[in-house]
């Protein structure tokens, strides 16, 4: 049987479109309402057991602007399937799958912090890579590779210190 | 909440708890106390890199662990988008730096999958090997690494002049000690000279008595196995969530290796085998690294027999849309001269995605790459196997002693280049 006829056996009553790739991964589009349900059959019905990775695709100027990107992987019957749905940017959200495969926590949150994907329902959901209190979202297409204000958040940073310290000591140093 | 608690309640499927919550503290412990705030990292030793680590104690008892990542973040995948395909060769060395030319590796073939086209035998043959020459020097970094941390200071010292020696086999074959950006799309970038390919069999030569050195020092002495036995224990199912791969996995007691499973480079034509553990503890995960550089040296010795019989032959592919021509065919050639320029100033790439794995010492290091046709990515994404790593020390640490995060930071064997892109 292979991974396709796998994932139509046990995918039945979800409508999904098979891409290519083109090093021969068995790909699938769905809607990202059935995300959810569609990883939970892949997982329990297919054998797919762990996760690969969770990310996203900024297609811009294309509408759906993103593109989300999972990849499972089945030991068992040693083979992947990615799974793609698409994200409007006016609505950025996603279901999160942490509760399928614990191990996409982390990646569901560099997500979020590259992309600005919500992934409704994650438990501490914050940037992983960039400080906390930043204001872009990196890896968009408008976001410049210089960066906006890159120094913003250090005056930020060295305002708040100096408003800690005393001046004396300030001006000791 | 112990530690078996928390396995099985992720058994089920259930994310533990991000947040710290009071309630988990036993009141009617008698070595609870007061509750202290520690910091360790970004700048500890200890920690491999800059990575931070919030703890929560109750005694010396952890109640919360939350790793921070993000201190070493050099914005990779933007740069690749900025950049374009081949500009980032030089980048893929720079995320794993203990061993560039496995990140070379996975980056050329994730773009010749895209690519679809075929790496000549030779040019494989030597990929193997500096892959797995590569993997001996990462595992050499983690055995000293740790053992210095646990307080086996001469092992670091015997690790490393072994590493040194490595790092001088690749500087007489790529004229580089470290971040070596020898890999091209199509094969590598020189052939290998058979004399440098007598140094690397001498190597192998000597080194498995070496392995034995470092076991006489570390397998059975009463301290390493204290501190590293029913450390840290992840099973099978645990690895398998929460996306651990590479030794780790194996360590658990689950036989699988990219390299034996999904064959890339012609590993399917070497005999080797794959070691596993039966705990998943630190101790494991030792046991199998030791073994891995024992195998990987019988890969390289089949490896540089094979390089005997291809002496001469083909190592870079002759696709003029992807590769470099040789300069001498550059300066008397108008057609290769239109090549390299087309090469160097736009490369593009079909339009698709593609993702390719390899087995990296730390796990499955693969690159998902999207391309829209043009010379520059539309997504490149690097699956870093050190990531996932991370997000098992808050699982590992929870309810153990504070000196075990220096075993379990060690044996779960990350990098932050890596994890932090």
């Amino acid at each position: 049987m292979s991974t396709l006829e796998r994932i139509q056996a046990g995918l039945n009553g979800i409508t999904f479109k098979v891409v290519s790739s083109r090093e021969g991964t068995t790909t699938i589009e769905i809607a990202i309402g059935d995300a959810k349900e569609t990883i939970r059959r892949l997982r329990d019905a297919c054998g797919f057991e762990t996760n690969t990775f969770v990310t996203a695709v900024d297609r811009q100027p294309k509408t759906p602007r993103f593109e989300l990107a999972w990849q499972f992987l089945s030991y068992k019957h040693n083979d992947y399937v990615r799974v793609h749905a698409a994200v409007e940017a006016s609505h950025p959200h996603a279901p999160t799958i942490t509760d399928l495969f614990a191990g996409t926590a982390y990646s569901e949150r560099e997500c979020f912090d590259m992309f600005g994907i919500v992934f409704d329902g994650h438990v501490g959901l914050k940037r992983l890579l960039m400080p906390e209190d930043y204001d872009h979202f990196p890896l968009r297409k408008d976001f410049p590779h210089q960066g906006i204000e890159p120094d913003r958040l250090y005056r930020e940073w060295d305002r708040r210190r100096r408003e800690r310290q005393p001046l004396a000591e300030e001006s000791e140093s | 909440m112990t530690q078996a608690h928390l396995g099985h309640a992720h058994a089920k499927g259930e994310p533990h708890t991000f947040e710290f919550s009071p309630g988990a503290i036993d009141k009617d412990d008698p070595l609870h106390g007061e509750l202290m705030n520690l910091n360790m990292g970004p700048q500890h030793p200890a920690t491999h890199g800059v990575l931070r680590i919030k703890v929560v104690l109750d005694g010396e008892t952890m109640k919360y662990v939350e790793p921070v990542v993000g201190y070493l973040h050099r914005g990779k995948e933007k740069t690749c988008e900025t950049l374009g395909w081949r500009k980032f060769f030089v980048h893929t060395d720079r995320l794993d730096y203990l061993q560039p030319l496995m990140n070379n590796c996975s980056y050329a073939m994730a773009l010749e999958s895209l690519a679809q086209m075929s790496v000549p035998q030779r040019g494989q043959q030597i990929r193997v090997l500096l892959m797995e020459l590569s993997r001996i020097m990462a595992h050499l970094i983690y055995l000293g690494t740790t053992a210095i941390d646990l307080g086996a200071i001469t092992m670091f010292f015997f690790t490393f002049s072994e590493r040194e020696k490595i790092y001088t086999l690749l500087d007489a074959y790529t004229g580089h000690r470290m971040n070596n950006t020898y890999v091209r799309i199509g094969g590598v970038y020189a052939d290998l000279d058979e004399r440098v390919a007598r140094e690397v069999r001498k190597w192998c030569e000597q080194f498995p008595a070496k392995i034995d050195e470092f076991e006489q020092m570390l397998t059975g002495n009463r301290i390493w196995y204290d501190r590293n036995r029913d450390i840290g224990v992840l099973t099978k199912e645990q690895c398998m969530s929460w996306s651990l791969t590479g030794p780790n996995l194996r360590a658990s007691g689950y036989e699988w290796d990219l390299r034996k499973n999904r064959p890339y480079s012609g590993y399917e034509n070497y005999q080797f085998e794959i070691p596993i553990g039966a705990k998943g503890d630190c101790y494991d995960r030792y046991a199998v690294r030791i073994e891995e550089m024992r195998q990987s040296v019988r890969i390289l010795m089949q490896v540089l027999d094979a390089l005997e019989k291809t002496q001469g032959g083909e190592f870079l592919a002759h696709d003029r849309r992807y590769v470099l021509p040789p300069k001498e065919a550059v300066r008397n050639s108008m057609e290769e001269m239109i090549h390299q320029f087309k090469i160097v100033t736009d490369m593009a790439l079909p339009k698709g995605e593609a993702y390719h794995a390899v087995e990296s010492s730390k796990g499955e290091l693969g690159f998902y790459v999207v391309s829209d046709g043009t010379s520059h990515p539309v997504r490149c994404h690097i699956r870093a196997p050190g990531l996932m790593n991370v997000q098992a020390i808050p699982v590992l640490m929870h309810d153990r002693l504070f000196s075990d995060t220096v075993s379990i930071i060690g044996s779960l064997d990350f990098v932050m280049g890596e994890v932090d892109r």
